[in-house]
């Protein structure tokens, strides 16, 4: 690699680079990636026949692209602080929207020389952008779907187990929030005004809860037979999730670990909000299925609560599907989030994630394209990286 | 064409050494092998073995059908002399249909949904003979009769879902029979379908196999079935065929030890679960990839010897006094086919106690919205009318009947997942018919439990099988430490001679009577004294069978308990039951000891139902009483009484007695209750439908 | 069939209602009124004056009678104030309040006025509504048979190179939402410095600077391929991947179902095997999926409308929201949640229809 470097005089200082040597510099830019990459990989094709589903992934090359597509992210939100090349909100000379490869103006001294892949119009380095909007992306949307699911299959249990009114009731709220056009309720949810009214900081107070009740009532239904270990794990669950949820939902940790930004918190909210719906319906039909099966009747005709047969017997049974729904979501999630930086809703205008570049960028899109391409080639690679991840899981899920 | 070279004296159907392997990423999974068979003109050849032994495949072998897959790698498929192995796609494709012809277990999925049934049935004369619309359909509402469909024109013009089980298997048949094929090969054509409907199908493909001359491959696991439909017939295990020949020979004169042990292993009229019970075949049947050196069989087997069993392939040997009879056995002609056998252990009877379960007047009624779109009215269906019984400690108890008898309902109620609409249920000396479970005492929960049918339903796939029986201990408060009941959970396993090291089994890993076994050790684990086990053997194959009914009689003896045995299957319930009630359509139709239930004077569902089950025995001569029709919906019974629709002895009740009103109990001598219109007279006079032939 | 239509229509009609007034509810928030009043009045009111300008206006009160006088069940409010001038919510500038009707929401057919466009809702609504139908036609007219035909392609042979080769396709085109493909498609082909264009000008293949139009402005007095082109590609692309492969999913299931190998075995040929047996089958589900892709489609207008400039529903709704237009935000969502609903049903009776299974069932 000592060819690349700037030393070697292979690439002259004061010329912009070629196509050539910034893809090769950049590669040399990703190193840790790379090195976290193999690591990962030479591990787990060793160890793929004791690691369950995890390991089937390294039987489909579709899962196997997919997945180093996503762990190439993962690691590159990572390492950002390592990768990047310069501060991403910095403004570097006052030439508007350089070109990839173009020379730094007066670089000061141990300063990287180029815009490896150009700079956009205020002159920020667009490669530094990307890899930090990788972690602005892969913080808000695992963790948003995650709530999401949390929501959905504690709502979405009871409904397809015990059915009757409490179905009808909950079916109609989940196809209220359906109904609702989605960049509407974004419109109307992610708005400096509606964050005054409380209303965000409500529903998070509502929504957040579910998670600790979802572990409380897992715990509590397993082992209602010890109390000791009941007392202990469910004690654990409240103080953990009641720590984290003053932080979260009300900005009111007393240690100060725990906070959240008032605007991620409105995408957050609302993302949760919009996913959670959809996530209900599928586990509502998983559980409808599954709830025939005879061990589900064994459990019945043991005299286990309905909470414990959904959530020890049903639920795990069916992992298969909602693992490959998880992966799916979290990159309509990161599509949805990008939605919202395109019409700069919820994030502050200066915000390296992916969207907002985008809808920064477009307004020159015709001349000069690339301020938004490569946050553009980045998010779809992300997401088509999921796509194949969860399809080849899916695929190695039903093949026993 | 083809025809015109064939010889009709020469097999319709000749395979050769057929080798058929499946081939996944890891290894080749050879399927079939060395398989060979001769199907002559008119005659029906039938293919019996356990699930896993190929017999599926080579039917499907036959049609070039085997998927991505799988693949013939050796051996030839000759049919009226051509070879299929070598046939091009386009050739096969018209010998499908139109010489060839298949039918499968399930019948509605054989049907398209989105397809009305006569445009399923006038293709396949359009596209073999060129048969224009008209003469197509004519022909389809002629052979849609022939199948003994009532209204054709309606029939035709109906989607798959409108018809009953037996009517869509019907019609599978006729699909087949459109074209006239020389040659129809049946997959366990019967084994969805309720056994008075199953008698029906079997009778109908009987006749039409002489009225067509056509020649059937025939595969079913069921040895009885084979004997009622074939002529010859060849047994497989694990991928081999091991003995073929007539059906009687093979039947009175196996020389294959595996022929031997399965037909010791089935409940046949005779056995008893004390003086002569069942011999289970020891060990499990070989995966594809772990079969032994040299005979399949030879773990398994009783006249195993080292050295030259396990020596290398066995190959087919002719048994010269037979007519085209063949074993797979290098000790065939060295075996003592007529010793009894050594492993009969003879057991005592338990004594049967007080009464433990009293139902009286148990009604249990639902109410359904009817209609896809949830308008109309709902409707009540009376799953369960005055059923009226009682059961003791240490008794068996069977509930026999058909689908939809309602006798899954009453286990619900009993359990006390559903309460009952009104009547009482006294378990020992508490009333629980209003109780539901949740508010049941951990004693009253723990001691009724259940056993239950799918082998691959009843444990949770996700969870290890000690953590399940573990997880049954701590519900009924059984140890007081998690090392106890992991004591406590090995000793089950002990007690379903399991070996120990299964509790940190996954489910998957477990055969599919391994997995029962494990349901049995769950449902004692909090020391049941009241057992329901619904069709716990059905799923399993013959020779596991054997061994997990006796596995319930052993732990009954032990315990005392009271096992209310829930089955379809006449031949297993003779076998192991005191007492046997018999069920249709909610209502307790016979009641009373085994003898008296299984001997003349019958209620005439049982007789039908008797009559309806294929027992594998040359001895034993059967009266064919066939029932017209399917059974009539929970959701609308027939005026009077239940069985009117399909009885035949309708016409010996004067005045229309049996259209209008319900029938009362009769109570005969013994305590024998039949629920009949029939006069004592013409009750007296019912002759037995199973007799011995004379030996 | 009948009470299950009406049933529909009377959960639709709750659902309506609901959602209507939770945005009712969330753009008659008091800073969004505090923000309507500086608008309307003037910048630098003081908060007392905003105050009264709210209550004159009729911005007071319960947001239950508000709404109810919104939708034209509760008579409309009517104020004079100190200069004895009377106003009212049904009330015109020159009408004569005597004479002014009592109720006048929208189901007397007043949708209000729209303070960003300067005109009545209705005017605006209807021709948005119009630009978007043509840009929904042409969307659906390119996406629906292109991801059907794939979809049957790919499924009828599961694991085949064809199968290969098209599920990657609709899997990348799936992972591309429309703000993606919308800058990439420019870039490509409607920038006079990158991609295609200014090697074609170059060998003077095309007269202007670019092939396509990067906006689409002008197709809203005339369409033409050059300047429609580019968003209907945008919008159908994502569409074509995502129906795809749920026609793929459903027609690999049918394809493993026991009736064909029925067929199959009766002697049918691959081709009517798929064209007879299969493919109404496999429509069952598609078919759902198609429909419930309208109410999606209108993300993906709304993205692409703005994105090429294109005044149609989705642009104005982000204008109307981006500008505090209450009155014009109300009637749009109103549209749009009857659309989102009517598809659903369309959908659901379709769908019994599809499959003879529920409908004679």
């Amino acid at each position: 690699m000592s060819f690349l470097t700037p030393e070697s005089g292979w690439a002259d200082m004061s010329e912009p680079l070629s196509w050539a040597a910034i893809f090769g510099l950049m590669a040399k830019q990703f190193w840790p990636v790379w090195v976290a990459l193999v690591v990962t990989f030479v591990l787990s094709f060793r160890f793929k026949r004791r690691l369950g589903l995890y390991g089937k992934l390294f039987d489909s090359p579709v899962a196997i692209i997919g997945f180093a597509i996503v762990m190439f992210w993962v690691f590159t939100a990572l390492f950002a602080n390592i990768i990047m090349t310069f501060d991403p909100l910095a403004q570097l000379g006052s030439v508007k929207n350089p070109l990839p490869g173009a020379v730094v103006p007066d670089g000061a001294e141990g300063q990287y020389k180029w815009f490896l892949l150009g700079g956009d119009h205020l002159a920020r380095d667009v490669f530094s952008r990307m890899v930090m909007g990788a972690r602005q992306v892969l913080i808000i949307a695992p963790a948003a779907t995650t709530f999401a699911f949390l929501v959905g299959i504690t709502l979405g249990l009871p409904a397809g187990y015990i059915g009757g009114r409490l179905d009808t009731a909950l079916s109609f709220l989940a196809n209220l929030v359906l109904a609702f056009p989605v960049i509407l309720l974004f419109y109307l949810l992610v708005t400096p005004e509606i964050r005054n009214t409380g209303i965000p900081v409500a529903l998070a107070a509502i929504l957040f809860l579910i998670p600790i009740a979802f572990f409380a009532i897992l715990f509590q239904s397993r082992f209602h037979t010890s109390p000791n270990k009941r007392n202990l794990y469910v004690g654990i669950t409240l103080v953990l999730g009641l720590w984290v949820y003053s932080g979260l939902a009300f900005n009111a940790d007393p240690l100060g670990v725990w906070g959240m930004d008032p605007n991620l918190l409105n995408v957050f909210v609302s993302v949760v909000f919009v996913n959670a719906p959809t996530v209900f319906r599928i586990v509502r039909g998983i559980v409808m299925d599954i709830k025939s099966r005879d061990y589900v009747a064994a459990g019945q005709t043991r005299g286990e609560t309905a909470w414990y047969i959904m959530l020890w017997e049903i639920l795990p049974n069916a992992r298969g599907p909602l693992i490959v729904d998880y992966c799916l979501r979290i990159g309509y999630t990161t599509i949805l989030l990008g939605t919202l930086g395109f019409f700069g809703l919820g994030v502050t205008p200066e915000s390296p994630d992916w969207g907002s570049t985008i809808n920064a960028g477009r307004k020159l899109l015709s001349m000069v394209p690339h301020p938004a391409v490569v946050p553009a080639l980045a998010l779809m690679s992300l997401v088509l990286g999921l796509n194949l991840l969860a399809d080849g899981l899916r695929e190695e899920s039903l093949k026993d | 064409m083809s025809n015109a070279v064939w010889d009709p004296s020469q097999p319709i159907l000749e395979i050769e050494n057929l080798s058929i392997s499946f081939f996944t990423r890891l290894r080749e999974i050879p399927a079939v092998m060395d398989f060979s068979c001769k199907v002559m003109a008119g005659e029906a050849m039938g293919l019996v073995g356990e699930s896993g032994c190929g017999k599926s495949t080579v039917a499907l072998g036959v049609m070039r059908d085997l998927g991505k897959n799988g693949q013939i790698v050796a051996g030839s498929i000759k049919f009226k002399g051509r070879d299929l192995v070598k046939m091009a796609e386009e050739e096969l494709r018209h010998l499908r249909g139109s010489e060839i012809a298949m039918i499968y277990q399930e019948p509605m999925a054989s049907l398209n949904p989105a397809m009305k049934i006569g445009a399923q049935l006038i293709e396949v004369p359009m596209i073999h003979q060129g048969m224009a619309r008209v003469q197509a359909w004519a022909l389809a509402r002629q052979i849609v009769a022939d199948v003994r469909l009532p209204d054709p024109d309606r029939i035709l013009n109906a989607y798959p879902h409108q018809l009953s089980g037996g009517q869509q298997q019907r019609i599978v048949i006729a699909m087949a029979l459109m074209s006239k094929p020389a040659l129809l090969i049946l997959d366990e054509p019967t084994t969805a379908l309720d056994v008075t409907v199953e008698a029906g199908i079997v009778d109908l493909v009987k006749d039409l196999g002489q009225k067509y001359g056509t020649s059937m491959l025939f595969i079913s696991h069921n040895l009885g079935l084979i004997m009622d439909v074939c002529d010859r017939l060849c047994v497989m295990y694990s991928g081999e065929a091991v003995e073929t020949g007539a059906v009687a020979q093979v039947f009175d004169d196996m020389r294959h030890p595996y022929t031997q042990a399965l037909f010791r292993s089935i409940p046949l009229p005779g056995a008893d679960k004390n003086a002569r019970p069942l011999i289970s075949i020891p060990g499990n049947f070989p995966l594809p990839h772990e079969r032994p050196k040299g005979c399949n069989f030879g773990p398994r087997c009783d006249y195993f010897q080292a050295g030259r069993c396990d020596a290398g392939d066995v190959a087919m040997a002719d048994v010269p006094e037979g007519d085209r009879h063949a074993s797979r056995c290098v000790k065939w002609d060295e075996i003592d086919w007529h010793a009894p056998p050594k492993a009969r252990v003879v057991k005592e009877k338990a004594p049967i106690g007080k009464v433990v379960l009293q139902m009286d007047d148990l009604k249990k009624y639902y109410s359904v919205s009817g209609g896809a779109f949830g308008g109309g009215h709902a409707k009540v269906v009376k799953a369960n009318e005055t059923l009226s019984f009682n059961a003791h400690e240490g008794e068996t108890l069977a509930i026999v009947g058909e689908s939809g008898c309602g006798k899954s309902t009453f286990a619900k109620v009993l359990m006390g997942l559903e309460t009952a609409t009104s009547g009482t249920i006294t378990l020992f000396d508490e009333q629980v018919q209003s109780t539901p479970i949740q508010q049941r005492s951990v004693d009253t929960v723990s001691s009724v439990q259940m056993v239950f049918q799918n082998p691959f339903d009843t444990l949770n796939p996700s969870m290890t099988v000690g953590r399940q029986i573990i997880r049954a201990l701590e519900v009924f408060h059984i140890g007081t430490s998690d090392a106890e009941r992991t004591d406590r959970m090995l000793e089950l396993l002990d007690l379903v001679k399991l070996p120990r090291a299964f509790a940190d089994r996954m489910p998957r890993q477990l055969s599919g009577g391994q997995k029962q076994r494990v349901g049995i050790a769950r449902a004692f684990a909090g020391g049941a004294k009241v057992v329901v086990a619904d069709e716990p053997v059905s799923a399993l194959d013959v020779s596991v069978q054997a061994a997990v009914t006796d596995l319930l009689m052993d732990i009954q003896r032990q315990n005392k308990t009271t096992l209310l045995f829930i089955s379809h299957d006449l031949s297993i319930v003779r076998y192991l039951s005191d007492r046997v009630l018999v069920m249709y359509l909610g209502h307790v139709v016979e009641m009373g000891s085994t003898d008296q239930v299984f001997q003349p004077p019958y209620h005439p569902y049982t007789e039908a139902l008797l009559s309806a089950v294929p027992v594998a025995d040359t001895k034993v001569i059967r009266k064919r009483i066939v029932l017209e029709g399917d059974i009539p919906s929970a959701m609308n019974p027939p005026s009077g009484c239940p069985f009117q629709t399909r009885c035949r002895w309708k016409s010996h009740v004067a005045g229309g007695l049996c259209d209008s009103t319900m029938p009362p109990v009769q109570t005969l001598a013994g305590g024998h209750q039949i629920k009949c219109h029939l006069g004592a007279d013409v009750l007296a006079k019912m002759d037995p439908v199973i007799t011995f032939a004379a030996e | 069939m009948l009470a299950f239509v009406i049933r529909r229509l009377g959960v639709m009609l709750v659902t309506a209602l609901v959602l209507t007034f939770v945005v009712f509810f969330l753009t008659n928030l008091p800073p969004n009124l505090e923000k309507l009043a500086r608008s309307e009045g003037s910048v630098r009111m003081t908060d007392a004056a905003v105050a009264s300008w709210l209550e004159e206006h009729g911005h007071t009160g319960s947001v239950f009678y508000r709404y109810a006088e919104w939708l034209g069940v509760a008579p409309g409010w009517v104020n004079t104030d100190e200069k004895g001038v009377t106003r009212g919510l049904c009330i015109g500038q020159r009408d004569d309040p005597a004479l002014a009707p009592k109720f006048c929401g929208i189901f007397q057919g007043n949708w209000g006025f729209s303070t960003v466009f300067k005109k009545t809702v209705l005017y605006s609504l209807g021709k948005s509504m119009a630009a978007t139908g043509w840009l929904m036609l042409a969307v659906m007219v390119v996406m629906v048979p292109i991801a059907l035909v794939i979809g049957v392609l790919a499924g009828m042979r599961e694991g085949s190179r064809t199968d290969r080769v098209l599920s990657t396709f609709s899997i990348a085109t799936s992972a591309t939402p429309e703000y993606v493909s919308g800058v990439i498609l420019v870039a490509l082909l409607a920038s006079p410095a990158t991609g295609l264009s200014p090697v074609l000008a170059s060998w003077g293949w095309i007269g202007g600077k670019t092939l396509f139009m990067g906006t689409a402005t002008s197709a809203m007095d005339h369409i033409t391929f050059w300047n429609f082109a580019l968003p209907v590609a945008t919008i159908a692309l994502y569409g074509v991947g995502y129906i795809a492969r749920m026609t793929r999913a459903s027609m690999t299931e049918v394809m493993t179902q026991q009736y064909i190998r029925t067929a199959r075995l009766k002697g049918v040929s691959f081709r009517q095997v798929v064209l007879r047996h299969a493919l109404r089958n496999a429509m069952i589900a598609p078919f759902t999926v198609i429909m419930l892709q309208f109410p999606y489609l209108l993300n993906g207008v709304v993205i692409t409308e703005t994105l090429f400039n294109y005044k149609g529903f989705g642009w104005m709704l982000v204008t109307a929201a981006g500008n505090n237009d209450i009155e014009m935000l109300l009637g749009a969502s109103v549209v749009a949640v009857i659309f989102v609903l009517v598809t659903q049903l369309i959908s659901d009776i379709g769908y019994v229809f599809l499959n003879p299974r529920i409908r004679l069932g």
